[in-house]
């Protein structure tokens, strides 16, 4: 009941900040209202007891996402343009896909239920399956880099994709040089003592919680894309600090493009050592002679890929934007 | 370890983890040879996969070892390989026989990171091709819209940029729509491969959830596919991407989606949704006529040969709607077989265009006046490859629309007026093409240059292979019949 309450409350508030996104002219209030909408969405995710998503959008969405869009507001106008108007239009399209939506939500399993279709078949196997083939806690680390690993190497390659092409917009990884980015960011907010000492307070904590996520990713909620995402958020949160230069000293660039560019192939070479040592592409088994031993090298090296990829490309996005005037 | 086990991995595997390594050269050249050779190599695995698939077929692979529902398996049938056919030989046309007009394009220093989205397109085209599993389908289509929008917004022109917005935003909302419909069958099925989706989906047959799946996969997928009226990304989206991209992406990357949309609507729903089959029929038919329609009246008008040929895609993607939307046996075979013949000749005409631009710089037709005078081999390919476009008997392109004209003929009632209008696109079609050949041939160049200035022979040897494999599909059709076949069995399995 609880539950169902908290859940109806947070749901409200959604759909208040969406309908507050739209409305706003104010760039900068939408980019906000749009982290306080990722914030409620990992609370709804964590409601709903998907902490590993959860986790997910609260660094992504919530903390990198923001900062990238306040970046990229740097160099446009403070406010929406007043254009050509399709709102009639899209209103009305919106309306009839949210219609169809709730028209067929009438006919969906009860939230919940243990007799739901997608309870019942894979899921159960998974369920059932997982201790004696894979033999770690968290399923959905399971499903996500084993049963299902091909469709997360894709996903490491959407983010790498990401990164390809921010920097061949944008012109960054070896764009300006240091020299000039140095003395244009100054000293970031190092004027002001209290988030300077309050960053210099949490970023150890940040890295560390970063690496904990990234290695106890099979018995307790996280891996790779969390762990770097929130590794990226430490870092971020220093360059803020410290200016961007100093950040860019410890990771440069061409570091950084290594990075996204060897987490993607490390992920990919092990799918290809599956296919050298017997097995199939992805095959993590063969990896060892006990197959489970296997699944547990494989899980780990490809966690390794998913955090060096994502920790790479947000931070080049990141950079690409900052070093932009 | 066999390799020869392995293809349908490798398909994808090859151009997918060259690509990391393409970004970290530091030289433009070696990024484009390295590309071109994975692209080749991707070709030659292709070539493989399609004698596997006619030597009895091509056994389901399980990636990672496990067995599906469970795992991901990679499915390979004569539609499939079809695909993969077309999606490498365009990307290795268009990086082979562009070249030149891309060093111009792209400047050395981006030119690693271009080539590596290059190669992540091609492995995001041939991932959707092999794939078994529904939510697999989304991470590839994921994967090589990205990178085919970086591609396009590499354009000199700045217009690209705003073209490449309008076609991300709407790609994203075709995605988007179709992972909502493939969540809903998740939500009533408990399964995301296609195979295990088209047992279980009888048990929940005529729920409100599937029937909406229905309409938000296929509508998403028209999206991508650029069915009419749908199409609204695409011409902007061709005429300001680089001209080598236009050969890649015109050829094949629109047609990807219409592959989903079969394998979908025919593999999944058809033995299952009762009357779906008309549903889909009263929905895509009406689309697709108006498509071939208007947008072949509309190119005519267009000044701008990239364009035009754009408007011209749009209506020729209208002839694979019409007959995929049928729903009978020789519609289908017409739709696999004009999705191949229109990527040979919709390839080689953007390679001519690309050609014609490196000498003359601009895509204007009344710029090009004279060109024909001046380029006369290039010109000639592209009299070929327009022929075939109209399907003039001798081409490829005349086989597929006999195959179409059959597939209509057999409708009942609606045959004659559904001829009559194929043969009023084509004679739009050579409406379009010719107000381009005029000009080429007989009009005065704007500078009175008419001296010869051909792009150099490999370019030019290359652009009549394309040209002649026109004409030899034309005449020895064999392979893609063959193919179209195998694919029509797995795809009507479900109903026969």
């Amino acid at each position: 009941m609880t539950t169902l309450l908290i859940g109806i409350f947070l749901l409200s508030l959604l759909v208040i900040t969406a309908v507050a996104i739209v409305r706003s002219e104010d760039l900068f209030s939408a980019v906000m209202l749009s982290g306080i909408f990722s914030l409620l969405m990992a609370l709804n995710f964590f409601l709903l007891d998907a902490a590993d998503v959860a986790l997910t959008e609260a660094a992504v969405g919530a903390g990198v996402a923001t900062v990238l869009l306040l970046a990229g507001l740097k160099l446009t106008p403070p406010t929406e343009a007043r254009g050509r108007s399709l709102r009639k239009l899209s209103v009305a399209v919106i309306a009839a896909t949210t219609l169809l939506m709730i028209y067929a939500s009438f006919g969906q399993p009860t939230l919940g239920d243990p007799n739901a279709p997608a309870q019942q078949h894979v899921a159960q196997w998974y369920i059932e399956k997982t201790p004696e083939l894979i033999d770690i806690p968290n399923i959905v680390t399971a499903v996500l880099s084993s049963f299902r690993g091909y469709d997360t190497l894709g996903e490491v390659f959407v983010v790498l994709t990401a990164g390809i092409g921010v920097m061949f917009l944008l012109g960054g990884g070896r764009g300006k040089p240091f020299s000039r980015l140095d003395s244009r960011v100054e000293e970031g907010l190092s004027g002001h003592l209290i988030p300077k000492v309050m960053a210099r307070l949490l970023i150890p904590f940040i890295l560390l919680f970063a690496l904990f996520i990234q290695f106890h990713g099979e018995y307790s909620p996280g891996g790779g894309f969390q762990a770097g995402a929130i590794f990226v958020a430490g870092i971020i949160l220093y360059s803020l600090v410290r200016g961007e230069g100093l950040a860019l000293s410890v990771i440069p660039p061409r570091v950084l493009l290594w990075m996204s560019a060897g987490g993607a192939l490390l992920y990919g070479s092990v799918g290809l050592a599956g296919i050298l040592m017997g097995g199939q592409f992805l095959e993590y088994s063969v990896l060892a002679d006990n197959p489970v031993t296997g699944q547990h090298i494989g899980i780990i090296v490809i966690e390794l890929g998913v955090g060096l990829t994502v920790t790479g490309v947000l931070l080049s996005i990141f950079h690409a934007f900052a070093a932009r005037d | 370890m066999n390799l020869a086990d392995h293809l349908p991995a490798l398909q994808v595997a090859l151009p997918l983890l060259t690509a990391p390594l393409v970004i970290l050269l530091r030289n433009g050249f070696l990024a484009w040879l390295a590309a071109l050779v994975a692209s080749l190599a991707s070709f030659g695995l292709a070539i493989l996969l399609t004698q596997a698939v006619l030597a009895g077929g091509v056994p389901e692979y399980a990636v990672g070892g496990w067995q599906p529902p469970f795992g991901i398996s990679l499915n390979i049938d004569g539609l499939s390989a079809l695909m993969l056919l077309l999606v490498t030989g365009a990307s290795s046309l268009g990086l082979a026989g562009g070249r030149l007009s891309l060093r111009r394009d792209i400047d050395n220093r981006r030119a690693p990171m271009f080539y590596g989205a290059w190669l992540i397109a091609l492995a995001g085209l041939c991932g959707i091709a092999v794939a078994g599993d529904a939510f697999n389908v989304f991470v590839f289509m994921e994967i090589s819209s990205l990178a085919t929008y970086i591609l396009i917004a590499a354009g000199r022109d700045r217009r690209a940029l705003s073209a490449v917005f309008k076609y991300l935003i709407i790609g994203t909302i075709g995605a988007t729509f179709y992972l909502i419909g493939v969540g809903f069958i998740y939500m009533m099925t408990g399964t995301l491969n296609f195979e295990d989706m088209a047992l279980r989906l009888g048990e929940v047959i005529e729920t409100r959830p599937v029937i909406i799946a229905a309409g938000f996969i296929t509508i998403g997928l028209a999206l991508k596919a650029a069915i009419f009226p749908l199409h609204i990304w695409l011409p902007r989206a061709y005429t300001y991407a680089p001209n080598a991209v236009t050969v890649f992406i015109a050829a094949c990357s629109t047609k990807v989606s219409i592959y989903v949309l079969l394998r979908f609507n025919y593999g999944v729903f058809h033995g299952n949704l009762l009357g779906h089959s008309d549903l889909f029929s009263v929905f895509i038919v009406p689309l697709a006529l108006s498509g071939i329609l208007l947008a072949s009246a509309i190119a005519i008008y267009q000044g701008n040969i990239k364009k035009l040929l754009a408007f011209s895609s749009v209506a020729q993607i209208g002839y694979i709607a019409l007959a995929a939307g049928l729903a009978t046996q020789a519609g289908l075979m017409a739709a696999q077989l004009h999705m191949f013949n229109h990527a040979l000749a919709k390839g080689t005409l953007f390679l001519c265009v690309s050609a014609f631009v490196l000498t003359s710089r601009s895509t204007r037709i009344s710029n090009l006046a004279g060109i024909g005078r001046r380029m006369p081999w290039t010109m000639g390919a592209f009299v070929i490859a327009g022929l075939s476009l109209i399907g003039v008997p001798g081409t490829a392109g005349f086989v597929s629309k006999w195959y179409l004209v059959v597939a209509v003929m057999s409708v009942p009632g609606w045959g004659i007026p559904l001829v009559i209008a194929i043969v009023i696109s084509s004679l739009l079609a050579v409406v379009y093409l010719w107000k381009f050949v005029e000009t080429a041939y007989y009009g005065t160049p704007p500078d009175g240059d008419v001296s010869a200035m051909e792009v150099p022979l490999p370019l030019r040897a290359l652009i009549w292979f394309a040209a002649l494999a026109n004409i030899y599909f034309g005449l020895a059709p064999q392979l893609p019949i063959a193919l179209a076949e195998s694919g029509t069995g797995t795809l009507l399995g479900g109903l026969l």
